[in-house]
Protein backbone atom coordinates (compact mmCIF):
# COMPACT_ATOMS: atom_id res chain seq x y z
CA UNK A 1 0.00 0.00 0.00
CA UNK A 2 1.28 3.46 -0.79
CA UNK A 3 1.85 5.80 2.10
CA UNK A 4 -0.95 8.10 0.98
CA UNK A 5 -3.57 5.38 0.89
CA UNK A 6 -2.24 4.05 4.21
CA UNK A 7 -2.68 7.50 5.72
CA UNK A 8 -6.18 7.81 4.26
CA UNK A 9 -7.28 4.40 5.57
CA UNK A 10 -5.83 5.18 9.00
CA UNK A 11 -7.56 8.56 8.99
CA UNK A 12 -10.86 6.93 8.07
CA UNK A 13 -10.52 4.50 11.01
CA UNK A 14 -9.77 7.40 13.35
CA UNK A 15 -12.64 9.42 11.94
CA UNK A 16 -15.01 6.53 12.56
CA UNK A 17 -13.80 6.39 16.15
CA UNK A 18 -14.30 10.12 16.67
CA UNK A 19 -17.72 10.12 15.02
CA UNK A 20 -18.84 7.34 17.35
CA UNK A 21 -17.65 9.45 20.26
CA UNK A 22 -19.79 12.37 19.12
CA UNK A 23 -22.85 10.20 18.67
CA UNK A 24 -22.41 8.50 22.04
CA UNK A 25 -21.66 11.65 23.93
CA UNK A 26 -24.52 13.81 22.67
CA UNK A 27 -24.03 16.23 25.59
CA UNK A 28 -20.91 17.55 23.87
CA UNK A 29 -22.77 18.29 20.66
CA UNK A 30 -25.75 19.60 22.58
CA UNK A 31 -23.53 22.01 24.55
CA UNK A 32 -21.86 23.34 21.46
CA UNK A 33 -25.29 24.03 19.92
CA UNK A 34 -27.13 25.15 23.03
CA UNK A 35 -24.77 27.85 24.32
CA UNK A 36 -24.53 29.88 21.15
CA UNK A 37 -28.33 29.78 20.88
CA UNK A 38 -28.80 30.88 24.50
CA UNK A 39 -26.40 33.76 23.90
CA UNK A 40 -28.21 34.54 20.69
CA UNK A 41 -31.57 34.74 22.46
CA UNK A 42 -30.04 36.89 25.18
CA UNK A 43 -28.45 39.37 22.82
CA UNK A 44 -31.24 39.54 20.31
CA UNK A 45 -34.23 39.49 22.64
CA UNK A 46 -32.78 41.05 25.82
CA UNK A 47 -29.99 43.50 25.00
CA UNK A 48 -30.44 43.93 21.29
CA UNK A 49 -33.30 46.39 21.52
CA UNK A 50 -31.05 48.84 23.35
CA UNK A 51 -28.24 48.70 20.77
CA UNK A 52 -28.46 51.03 17.86
CA UNK A 53 -26.62 49.39 15.00
CA UNK A 54 -28.53 50.97 12.14
CA UNK A 55 -29.91 47.61 11.17
CA UNK A 56 -32.24 44.89 12.39
CA UNK A 57 -30.25 43.54 15.35
CA UNK A 58 -30.69 39.90 14.32
CA UNK A 59 -29.18 40.76 10.94
CA UNK A 60 -26.26 42.47 12.66
CA UNK A 61 -25.61 39.76 15.26
CA UNK A 62 -25.94 36.56 13.21
CA UNK A 63 -22.42 36.60 11.65
CA UNK A 64 -20.86 36.98 15.11
CA UNK A 65 -23.06 34.25 16.48
CA UNK A 66 -21.85 31.91 13.75
CA UNK A 67 -18.28 32.53 14.85
CA UNK A 68 -19.34 32.03 18.45
CA UNK A 69 -20.88 28.68 17.50
CA UNK A 70 -17.49 27.67 16.12
CA UNK A 71 -15.75 28.77 19.34
CA UNK A 72 -18.08 26.71 21.49
CA UNK A 73 -17.69 23.70 19.24
CA UNK A 74 -13.93 23.72 19.79
CA UNK A 75 -13.84 23.38 23.59
CA UNK A 76 -14.88 19.72 23.51
CA UNK A 77 -12.06 18.88 21.12
CA UNK A 78 -9.21 20.08 23.29
CA UNK A 79 -10.65 18.22 26.27
CA UNK A 80 -11.10 15.04 24.23
CA UNK A 81 -7.58 15.19 22.82
CA UNK A 82 -6.16 15.78 26.26
CA UNK A 83 -8.05 12.88 27.75
CA UNK A 84 -6.72 10.62 24.97
CA UNK A 85 -3.27 11.84 25.87
CA UNK A 86 -3.72 11.35 29.61
CA UNK A 87 -5.23 7.89 29.26
CA UNK A 88 -2.43 6.70 27.01
CA UNK A 89 -4.67 6.19 23.99
CA UNK A 90 -2.47 8.50 21.92
CA UNK A 91 0.63 6.62 23.03
CA UNK A 92 -1.05 3.40 22.00
CA UNK A 93 -1.49 4.79 18.51
CA UNK A 94 2.00 6.27 18.48
CA UNK A 95 3.75 2.97 19.06
CA UNK A 96 1.87 1.43 16.14
CA UNK A 97 3.09 1.59 12.58
CA UNK A 98 0.28 3.89 11.50
CA UNK A 99 0.13 7.31 9.90
CA UNK A 100 1.19 10.00 12.40
CA UNK A 101 -1.23 12.53 10.97
CA UNK A 102 -4.24 10.18 10.98
CA UNK A 103 -4.79 10.37 14.74
CA UNK A 104 -5.08 14.15 14.58
CA UNK A 105 -6.81 14.36 11.20
CA UNK A 106 -9.78 12.37 12.51
CA UNK A 107 -10.22 14.92 15.29
CA UNK A 108 -9.97 17.85 12.89
CA UNK A 109 -12.65 16.49 10.60
CA UNK A 110 -15.05 15.63 13.42
CA UNK A 111 -14.53 19.03 15.03
CA UNK A 112 -15.22 20.76 11.74
CA UNK A 113 -18.40 18.76 11.26
CA UNK A 114 -19.54 19.49 14.82
CA UNK A 115 -18.91 23.20 14.45
CA UNK A 116 -20.79 23.32 11.16
CA UNK A 117 -23.75 21.56 12.79
CA UNK A 118 -23.74 24.27 15.49
CA UNK A 119 -23.59 26.96 12.79
CA UNK A 120 -26.54 25.38 10.98
CA UNK A 121 -28.52 25.36 14.23
CA UNK A 122 -27.67 29.00 14.89
CA UNK A 123 -28.74 29.93 11.36
CA UNK A 124 -32.00 28.00 11.78
CA UNK A 125 -32.87 29.86 14.97
CA UNK A 126 -31.80 33.15 13.37
CA UNK A 127 -34.21 32.61 10.50
CA UNK A 128 -36.97 31.77 12.97
CA UNK A 129 -36.31 35.13 14.67
CA UNK A 130 -36.60 37.07 11.45
CA UNK A 131 -33.05 36.98 10.06
CA UNK A 132 -33.30 38.38 6.56
CA UNK A 133 -30.00 38.19 4.62
CA UNK A 134 -29.52 39.58 1.12
CA UNK A 135 -26.94 36.97 0.16
CA UNK A 136 -27.03 35.20 -3.19
CA UNK A 137 -25.98 31.61 -3.77
CA UNK A 138 -22.31 32.56 -4.30
CA UNK A 139 -22.31 34.63 -1.12
CA UNK A 140 -23.67 31.67 0.83
CA UNK A 141 -20.95 29.52 -0.65
CA UNK A 142 -18.45 32.11 0.57
CA UNK A 143 -19.98 31.99 4.06
CA UNK A 144 -19.69 28.20 4.13
CA UNK A 145 -16.15 28.30 2.79
CA UNK A 146 -14.98 30.83 5.35
CA UNK A 147 -16.62 28.95 8.23
CA UNK A 148 -14.97 25.70 7.11
CA UNK A 149 -11.59 27.44 6.86
CA UNK A 150 -11.98 29.05 10.27
CA UNK A 151 -13.07 25.79 11.89
CA UNK A 152 -10.30 23.85 10.21
CA UNK A 153 -7.61 26.26 11.39
CA UNK A 154 -9.03 26.67 14.86
CA UNK A 155 -9.35 22.87 15.21
CA UNK A 156 -5.63 22.43 14.70
CA UNK A 157 -4.95 25.11 17.26
CA UNK A 158 -7.35 23.52 19.74
CA UNK A 159 -5.82 20.09 19.21
CA UNK A 160 -2.40 21.56 19.89
CA UNK A 161 -3.73 23.08 23.12
CA UNK A 162 -5.25 19.71 24.05
CA UNK A 163 -1.98 17.90 23.43
CA UNK A 164 0.10 20.42 25.33
CA UNK A 165 -2.17 20.87 28.37
CA UNK A 166 -1.38 19.03 31.58
CA UNK A 167 -4.98 18.04 32.46
CA UNK A 168 -8.34 17.89 30.65
CA UNK A 169 -9.55 20.71 32.92
CA UNK A 170 -6.76 23.05 31.90
CA UNK A 171 -7.23 22.00 28.29
CA UNK A 172 -10.87 23.06 28.49
CA UNK A 173 -9.91 26.27 30.25
CA UNK A 174 -7.32 27.11 27.62
CA UNK A 175 -10.05 27.43 25.01
CA UNK A 176 -11.96 30.03 27.04
CA UNK A 177 -10.17 32.88 25.22
CA UNK A 178 -11.64 31.55 21.99
CA UNK A 179 -15.10 31.95 23.51
CA UNK A 180 -14.28 35.40 24.87
CA UNK A 181 -12.81 36.73 21.64
CA UNK A 182 -16.16 37.17 19.86
CA UNK A 183 -17.34 39.41 22.73
CA UNK A 184 -14.31 41.63 22.20
CA UNK A 185 -14.97 41.94 18.50
CA UNK A 186 -17.56 43.56 16.29
CA UNK A 187 -19.81 40.52 16.82
CA UNK A 188 -22.42 42.18 19.02
CA UNK A 189 -21.73 45.89 18.82
CA UNK A 190 -19.67 47.90 16.29
CA UNK A 191 -16.09 48.24 17.51
CA UNK A 192 -16.12 52.07 17.17
CA UNK A 193 -18.57 52.25 20.10
CA UNK A 194 -16.04 50.60 22.43
CA UNK A 195 -13.67 52.30 24.87
CA UNK A 196 -10.07 53.10 23.93
CA UNK A 197 -7.80 50.07 24.15
CA UNK A 198 -10.65 47.61 23.78
CA UNK A 199 -11.53 49.22 20.48
CA UNK A 200 -8.03 48.79 19.07
CA UNK A 201 -7.94 45.23 20.32
CA UNK A 202 -11.30 44.51 18.69
CA UNK A 203 -10.18 46.01 15.41
CA UNK A 204 -7.01 44.00 15.15
CA UNK A 205 -8.01 40.63 16.54
CA UNK A 206 -8.64 37.78 14.08
CA UNK A 207 -12.36 37.37 14.64
CA UNK A 208 -13.27 40.91 13.61
CA UNK A 209 -12.26 40.68 9.93
CA UNK A 210 -13.78 37.21 9.80
CA UNK A 211 -17.06 38.46 11.26
CA UNK A 212 -17.02 41.53 9.01
CA UNK A 213 -16.47 39.31 5.97
CA UNK A 214 -19.34 37.05 6.97
CA UNK A 215 -21.51 40.11 7.56
CA UNK A 216 -20.61 41.51 4.15
CA UNK A 217 -21.34 38.21 2.45
CA UNK A 218 -24.70 37.84 4.22
CA UNK A 219 -25.65 41.40 3.31
CA UNK A 220 -24.69 40.66 -0.27
CA UNK A 221 -21.91 43.27 -0.33
CA UNK A 222 -18.61 41.70 0.74
CA UNK A 223 -15.55 43.90 1.31
CA UNK A 224 -12.33 42.72 -0.30
CA UNK A 225 -10.03 44.09 2.40
CA UNK A 226 -11.80 42.29 5.22
CA UNK A 227 -11.96 39.09 3.21
CA UNK A 228 -8.24 39.16 2.59
CA UNK A 229 -7.49 39.74 6.27
CA UNK A 230 -9.94 36.99 7.21
CA UNK A 231 -8.28 34.53 4.83
CA UNK A 232 -4.84 35.47 6.08
CA UNK A 233 -5.92 34.87 9.69
CA UNK A 234 -7.45 31.49 8.83
CA UNK A 235 -4.34 30.34 6.99
CA UNK A 236 -2.14 31.65 9.81
CA UNK A 237 -4.24 29.88 12.45
CA UNK A 238 -4.08 26.63 10.49
CA UNK A 239 -0.33 26.79 10.00
CA UNK A 240 0.46 27.75 13.58
CA UNK A 241 -1.97 25.20 14.99
CA UNK A 242 -0.79 22.42 12.69
CA UNK A 243 2.90 22.97 13.39
CA UNK A 244 2.35 23.25 17.12
CA UNK A 245 0.11 20.17 17.22
CA UNK A 246 2.48 18.00 15.21
CA UNK A 247 5.52 19.09 17.22
CA UNK A 248 3.73 18.41 20.51
CA UNK A 249 2.43 15.09 19.22
CA UNK A 250 5.95 13.99 18.33
CA UNK A 251 7.52 15.18 21.55
CA UNK A 252 5.15 14.18 24.33
CA UNK A 253 5.19 10.60 25.54
CA UNK B 1 15.86 -15.17 13.97
CA UNK B 2 18.20 -12.48 15.26
CA UNK B 3 20.33 -13.40 18.25
CA UNK B 4 18.71 -10.87 20.62
CA UNK B 5 15.14 -9.64 20.68
CA UNK B 6 16.22 -6.53 22.54
CA UNK B 7 19.74 -5.16 22.78
CA UNK B 8 20.41 -2.01 24.78
CA UNK B 9 23.80 -0.50 25.36
CA UNK B 10 24.92 2.67 27.08
CA UNK B 11 21.39 4.05 27.22
CA UNK B 12 21.23 7.54 28.71
CA UNK B 13 18.38 9.98 29.20
CA UNK B 14 18.19 13.19 31.17
CA UNK B 15 15.32 15.56 31.79
CA UNK B 16 16.29 19.16 32.34
CA UNK B 17 19.81 18.25 33.45
CA UNK B 18 18.66 15.50 35.84
CA UNK B 19 19.85 12.09 34.69
CA UNK B 20 17.04 9.54 34.66
CA UNK B 21 18.99 6.77 32.96
CA UNK B 22 22.74 6.80 33.51
CA UNK B 23 23.96 4.35 30.89
CA UNK B 24 22.17 1.04 31.04
CA UNK B 25 22.90 -2.20 29.16
CA UNK B 26 20.33 -4.94 28.70
CA UNK B 27 20.08 -8.05 26.55
CA UNK B 28 16.89 -10.01 26.04
CA UNK B 29 17.06 -13.29 24.10
CA UNK B 30 14.05 -14.05 21.88
CA UNK B 31 11.23 -16.10 23.34
CA UNK B 32 12.03 -15.22 26.95
CA UNK B 33 10.50 -13.08 29.67
CA UNK B 34 12.62 -10.23 30.92
CA UNK B 35 11.59 -8.28 34.00
CA UNK B 36 12.71 -4.82 34.88
CA UNK B 37 12.36 -4.29 38.60
CA UNK B 38 12.92 -1.10 40.48
CA UNK B 39 11.45 1.34 42.96
CA UNK B 40 9.20 4.15 41.78
CA UNK B 41 11.21 6.73 39.87
CA UNK B 42 14.01 4.30 39.01
CA UNK B 43 13.50 4.91 35.30
CA UNK B 44 11.46 1.83 34.36
CA UNK B 45 8.81 3.65 32.35
CA UNK B 46 11.40 5.91 30.73
CA UNK B 47 13.25 2.79 29.58
CA UNK B 48 10.05 1.27 28.18
CA UNK B 49 9.20 4.54 26.43
CA UNK B 50 12.59 4.62 24.72
CA UNK B 51 12.47 0.95 23.75
CA UNK B 52 9.00 1.41 22.27
CA UNK B 53 9.97 4.48 20.18
CA UNK B 54 7.94 6.94 22.24
CA UNK B 55 11.00 8.79 23.52
CA UNK B 56 14.40 9.53 22.05
CA UNK B 57 17.43 8.56 24.08
CA UNK B 58 20.21 11.11 24.67
CA UNK B 59 22.91 8.52 24.05
CA UNK B 60 23.38 4.81 23.54
CA UNK B 61 21.98 2.34 21.05
CA UNK B 62 18.76 0.37 21.24
CA UNK B 63 17.94 -2.45 18.87
CA UNK B 64 14.50 -4.05 19.05
CA UNK B 65 13.59 -7.00 16.82
CA UNK B 66 16.87 -6.45 15.01
CA UNK B 67 16.15 -2.82 14.11
CA UNK B 68 17.59 0.35 15.54
CA UNK B 69 14.82 2.35 17.23
CA UNK B 70 16.07 5.57 15.64
CA UNK B 71 16.84 4.51 12.08
CA UNK B 72 14.36 1.64 11.85
CA UNK B 73 11.50 3.15 13.86
CA UNK B 74 8.74 1.87 11.58
CA UNK B 75 10.08 -1.70 11.51
CA UNK B 76 10.35 -1.66 15.29
CA UNK B 77 6.76 -0.42 15.61
CA UNK B 78 5.55 -3.12 13.27
CA UNK B 79 7.17 -5.80 15.42
CA UNK B 80 6.11 -4.72 18.90
CA UNK B 81 3.00 -4.55 21.05
CA UNK B 82 2.82 -2.24 24.04
CA UNK B 83 0.61 -2.16 27.09
CA UNK B 84 1.36 0.98 29.02
CA UNK B 85 0.98 1.70 32.68
CA UNK B 86 -2.62 2.87 32.38
CA UNK B 87 -5.29 0.96 30.53
CA UNK B 88 -5.25 2.75 27.18
CA UNK B 89 -8.71 1.77 26.07
CA UNK B 90 -11.38 3.86 24.41
CA UNK B 91 -14.19 4.31 26.91
CA UNK B 92 -16.79 5.41 24.40
CA UNK B 93 -16.35 2.30 22.30
CA UNK B 94 -17.38 -1.23 23.23
CA UNK B 95 -14.78 -3.89 23.97
CA UNK B 96 -15.41 -5.46 20.59
CA UNK B 97 -15.09 -2.10 18.81
CA UNK B 98 -11.80 -1.38 20.56
CA UNK B 99 -10.36 -4.66 19.32
CA UNK B 100 -11.88 -4.13 15.91
CA UNK B 101 -10.22 -0.72 15.64
CA UNK B 102 -6.82 -2.23 16.44
CA UNK B 103 -7.40 -4.98 13.88
CA UNK B 104 -8.36 -2.40 11.25
CA UNK B 105 -5.30 -0.27 12.02
CA UNK B 106 -3.11 -3.37 11.76
CA UNK B 107 -4.88 -4.36 8.49
CA UNK B 108 -5.61 -7.80 9.95
CA UNK B 109 -7.55 -10.07 7.61
CA UNK B 110 -10.55 -11.89 9.05
CA UNK B 111 -10.62 -9.53 11.99
CA UNK B 112 -14.06 -10.70 13.16
CA UNK B 113 -12.73 -14.14 14.04
CA UNK B 114 -9.59 -12.79 15.65
CA UNK B 115 -11.61 -10.39 17.78
CA UNK B 116 -13.98 -13.16 18.87
CA UNK B 117 -11.03 -15.35 19.79
CA UNK B 118 -9.39 -12.61 21.87
CA UNK B 119 -12.63 -11.82 23.68
CA UNK B 120 -12.89 -15.51 24.53
CA UNK B 121 -9.31 -15.78 25.66
CA UNK B 122 -9.61 -12.81 27.99
CA UNK B 123 -12.97 -13.78 29.40
CA UNK B 124 -14.64 -10.69 27.92
CA UNK B 125 -17.34 -12.31 25.79
CA UNK B 126 -20.20 -11.27 28.00
CA UNK B 127 -19.40 -7.54 28.20
CA UNK B 128 -18.06 -7.44 24.63
CA UNK B 129 -20.82 -5.16 23.37
CA UNK B 130 -21.06 -2.89 26.38
CA UNK B 131 -19.27 0.47 26.42
CA UNK B 132 -15.88 0.25 28.07
CA UNK B 133 -16.88 3.10 30.40
CA UNK B 134 -18.97 0.47 32.24
CA UNK B 135 -16.02 -1.93 32.65
CA UNK B 136 -14.21 -2.57 35.94
CA UNK B 137 -10.50 -1.81 36.25
CA UNK B 138 -9.61 -5.46 35.78
CA UNK B 139 -11.71 -5.75 32.64
CA UNK B 140 -10.09 -2.66 31.16
CA UNK B 141 -6.66 -4.07 31.84
CA UNK B 142 -7.53 -7.33 30.16
CA UNK B 143 -9.00 -5.52 27.16
CA UNK B 144 -5.86 -3.39 27.02
CA UNK B 145 -3.72 -6.50 26.85
CA UNK B 146 -6.01 -8.10 24.27
CA UNK B 147 -5.66 -4.96 22.10
CA UNK B 148 -1.89 -5.28 22.32
CA UNK B 149 -2.06 -8.85 21.02
CA UNK B 150 -4.20 -8.03 17.98
CA UNK B 151 -1.36 -7.85 15.48
CA UNK B 152 0.42 -10.91 16.96
CA UNK B 153 3.54 -8.87 17.78
CA UNK B 154 6.83 -10.70 18.21
CA UNK B 155 7.90 -8.60 21.16
CA UNK B 156 5.54 -7.38 23.82
CA UNK B 157 6.19 -4.65 26.37
CA UNK B 158 4.09 -4.73 29.51
CA UNK B 159 4.55 -1.79 31.85
CA UNK B 160 3.21 -2.91 35.22
CA UNK B 161 0.46 -5.00 33.62
CA UNK B 162 -0.98 -6.36 36.86
CA UNK B 163 -0.92 -3.25 39.02
CA UNK B 164 -4.39 -2.85 40.52
CA UNK B 165 -5.65 -6.26 39.40
CA UNK B 166 -7.38 -8.75 41.67
CA UNK B 167 -5.60 -12.09 42.15
CA UNK B 168 -7.82 -13.86 39.64
CA UNK B 169 -7.22 -11.35 36.83
CA UNK B 170 -3.55 -11.33 37.73
CA UNK B 171 -3.44 -15.06 37.21
CA UNK B 172 -5.14 -14.64 33.82
CA UNK B 173 -2.41 -12.20 32.82
CA UNK B 174 0.31 -14.56 34.07
CA UNK B 175 -1.18 -17.45 32.12
CA UNK B 176 -1.32 -15.33 28.99
CA UNK B 177 2.31 -14.30 29.39
CA UNK B 178 3.32 -17.97 29.71
CA UNK B 179 1.28 -18.92 26.64
CA UNK B 180 2.81 -16.11 24.63
CA UNK B 181 6.32 -17.14 25.54
CA UNK B 182 5.49 -20.77 24.72
CA UNK B 183 4.50 -19.52 21.26
CA UNK B 184 7.87 -17.83 20.89
CA UNK B 185 6.96 -14.25 21.80
CA UNK B 186 9.43 -12.17 23.76
CA UNK B 187 8.00 -10.36 26.77
CA UNK B 188 9.56 -7.31 28.40
CA UNK B 189 7.89 -6.69 31.71
CA UNK B 190 8.15 -4.04 34.36
CA UNK B 191 6.61 -4.82 37.69
CA UNK B 192 6.56 -3.90 41.34
CA UNK B 193 5.50 -7.42 42.32
CA UNK B 194 8.64 -9.34 43.02
CA UNK B 195 6.97 -12.71 43.15
CA UNK B 196 5.57 -11.95 39.71
CA UNK B 197 9.06 -11.37 38.34
CA UNK B 198 10.32 -14.42 40.21
CA UNK B 199 7.59 -16.63 38.80
CA UNK B 200 7.51 -15.45 35.20
CA UNK B 201 10.94 -14.21 34.22
CA UNK B 202 13.90 -15.89 32.68
CA UNK B 203 16.02 -12.87 33.44
CA UNK B 204 15.60 -9.94 35.79
CA UNK B 205 17.33 -6.59 35.92
CA UNK B 206 17.09 -4.45 39.02
CA UNK B 207 17.04 -0.80 38.05
CA UNK B 208 17.89 1.73 40.68
CA UNK B 209 18.60 5.43 40.34
CA UNK B 210 18.91 5.08 36.58
CA UNK B 211 21.48 2.29 36.54
CA UNK B 212 21.23 -1.49 36.48
CA UNK B 213 22.12 -2.57 40.00
CA UNK B 214 22.19 -6.26 39.05
CA UNK B 215 21.06 -8.49 36.22
CA UNK B 216 20.55 -12.24 35.97
CA UNK B 217 18.10 -15.06 36.62
CA UNK B 218 16.10 -14.98 39.85
CA UNK B 219 18.40 -17.63 41.34
CA UNK B 220 21.54 -15.78 40.31
CA UNK B 221 20.25 -12.62 41.93
CA UNK B 222 19.37 -14.43 45.13
CA UNK B 223 22.89 -15.82 45.31
CA UNK B 224 24.30 -12.31 45.13
CA UNK B 225 23.14 -11.39 48.57
CA UNK B 226 23.39 -12.82 52.03
CA UNK B 227 19.67 -12.48 52.69
CA UNK B 228 18.88 -15.61 54.77
CA UNK B 229 17.49 -14.96 58.22
CA UNK B 230 15.61 -16.41 61.15
CA UNK B 231 12.45 -14.66 62.22
CA UNK B 232 11.31 -14.68 65.81
CA UNK B 233 7.71 -13.80 66.46
CA UNK B 234 6.28 -12.73 69.82
CA UNK B 235 2.75 -12.28 71.09
CA UNK B 236 3.58 -10.56 74.38
CA UNK B 237 4.85 -6.99 73.81
CA UNK B 238 6.88 -7.11 77.05
CA UNK B 239 8.67 -10.31 76.00
CA UNK B 240 9.25 -8.75 72.58
CA UNK B 241 10.81 -5.63 74.11
CA UNK B 242 13.17 -7.51 76.40
CA UNK B 243 14.19 -9.79 73.51
CA UNK B 244 14.80 -6.80 71.28
CA UNK B 245 17.00 -5.30 73.98
CA UNK B 246 18.97 -8.54 74.37
CA UNK B 247 19.45 -9.20 70.65
CA UNK B 248 21.11 -6.03 69.44
CA UNK B 249 22.12 -7.42 66.05
CA UNK B 250 18.50 -8.31 65.18
CA UNK B 251 16.37 -6.13 62.92
CA UNK B 252 13.21 -5.19 64.82
CA UNK B 253 9.73 -5.03 63.36
CA UNK B 254 7.74 -3.29 66.08
CA UNK B 255 4.40 -3.49 64.30
CA UNK B 256 4.62 -7.26 63.88
CA UNK B 257 6.40 -7.90 67.19
CA UNK B 258 9.06 -9.76 65.23
CA UNK B 259 12.85 -9.88 65.20
CA UNK B 260 14.98 -10.79 62.22
CA UNK B 261 18.41 -12.34 62.75
CA UNK B 262 20.80 -13.00 59.87
CA UNK B 263 21.46 -16.71 59.33
CA UNK B 264 22.31 -19.07 56.50
CA UNK B 265 19.68 -21.53 57.76
CA UNK B 266 22.12 -24.40 58.37
CA UNK B 267 21.50 -26.87 61.19
CA UNK B 268 24.68 -25.85 62.98
CA UNK B 269 23.84 -22.15 62.94
CA UNK B 270 20.27 -22.76 64.00
CA UNK B 271 21.34 -24.84 66.98
CA UNK B 272 23.83 -22.28 68.21
CA UNK B 273 21.24 -19.54 67.73
CA UNK B 274 18.63 -21.43 69.75
CA UNK B 275 21.18 -22.24 72.46
CA UNK B 276 22.10 -18.62 72.67
CA UNK B 277 18.43 -17.55 72.85
CA UNK B 278 18.01 -19.96 75.80
CA UNK B 279 21.07 -18.57 77.51
CA UNK B 280 19.83 -14.97 77.36
CA UNK B 281 16.33 -16.07 78.40
CA UNK B 282 14.46 -15.18 75.18
CA UNK B 283 11.34 -17.23 74.53
CA UNK B 284 9.74 -16.62 71.11
CA UNK B 285 6.25 -17.83 70.23
CA UNK B 286 7.24 -18.73 66.68
CA UNK B 287 10.51 -19.32 64.86
CA UNK B 288 10.72 -19.43 61.07
CA UNK B 289 13.73 -19.79 58.78
CA UNK B 290 13.85 -17.72 55.57
CA UNK B 291 16.12 -18.23 52.60
CA UNK B 292 16.71 -15.03 50.65
CA UNK B 293 13.90 -14.15 48.30
CA UNK B 294 13.65 -11.52 45.62
CA UNK B 295 12.33 -9.09 48.23
CA UNK B 296 15.68 -9.28 50.01
CA UNK B 297 17.55 -8.85 46.75
CA UNK B 298 15.43 -5.86 45.86
CA UNK B 299 15.69 -4.20 49.26
CA UNK B 300 19.41 -4.68 49.60
CA UNK B 301 20.29 -3.67 46.05
CA UNK B 302 18.16 -0.57 46.05
CA UNK B 303 19.03 0.43 49.61
CA UNK B 304 22.77 0.21 49.10
CA UNK B 305 22.63 2.18 45.91
CA UNK B 306 20.69 4.82 47.71
CA UNK B 307 23.26 4.99 50.46
CA UNK B 308 26.55 4.64 48.66
CA UNK B 309 25.74 4.75 44.96
CA UNK B 310 28.20 1.89 44.55
CA UNK B 311 26.03 -1.20 44.93
CA UNK B 312 27.21 -2.56 41.63
CA UNK B 313 30.83 -2.74 42.66
CA UNK B 314 29.95 -3.88 46.16
CA UNK B 315 27.72 -6.73 45.13
CA UNK B 316 28.76 -7.99 41.77
CA UNK B 317 31.52 -10.58 42.04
Amino acid sequence: MSSVSTALTDSAIMLRRNLKHSLRDPVTVFNSVLFPIVIMLMFVKVFGGAFSVGDDYIDYATPGLLVMAVSYGLGATSAAVNSDMAKGVINRFKVMDISRGAVLAGQVVVTTVRCLVSCAAVLGVAFAMGFDPDAGALHWLGVLGLLVLLTFGASWLTIAVGLAAKTPESAGLATVPLIMLPFLSSAFVPSDTMGAGVRQFAEYQPFTPIIETLRGLLEGSPSGGDALAALAWCVGLTLAGYLWAVATFRKRA
Amino acid sequence: MESSAIEVSGLRKAYGGRAVLGGIDLTVPPGTVFSLLGPNGAGKTTTVNILTTLLRADAGTVRVAGHDVVTGTRQVRAAIGVTGQFAAVDELLTGRENLRMMADLGRVRGSGKLVARLLERFDLVEPADALVSTYSGGMRRKLDLAMTLVGAPRIIFLDEPTTGLDPRSRRTVHDIVRELVAEGTTVFLTTQYLEEADELSDRIAVLNGGTVAAQGSADELKRLIPGGHVRLRFTDPAAYRSAAAALREATADDAELALRIPSDGSQRELRSLLDWLDSVGVEADGVTVHTPDLDDVFLILTEQTERTGRAKEAIEP
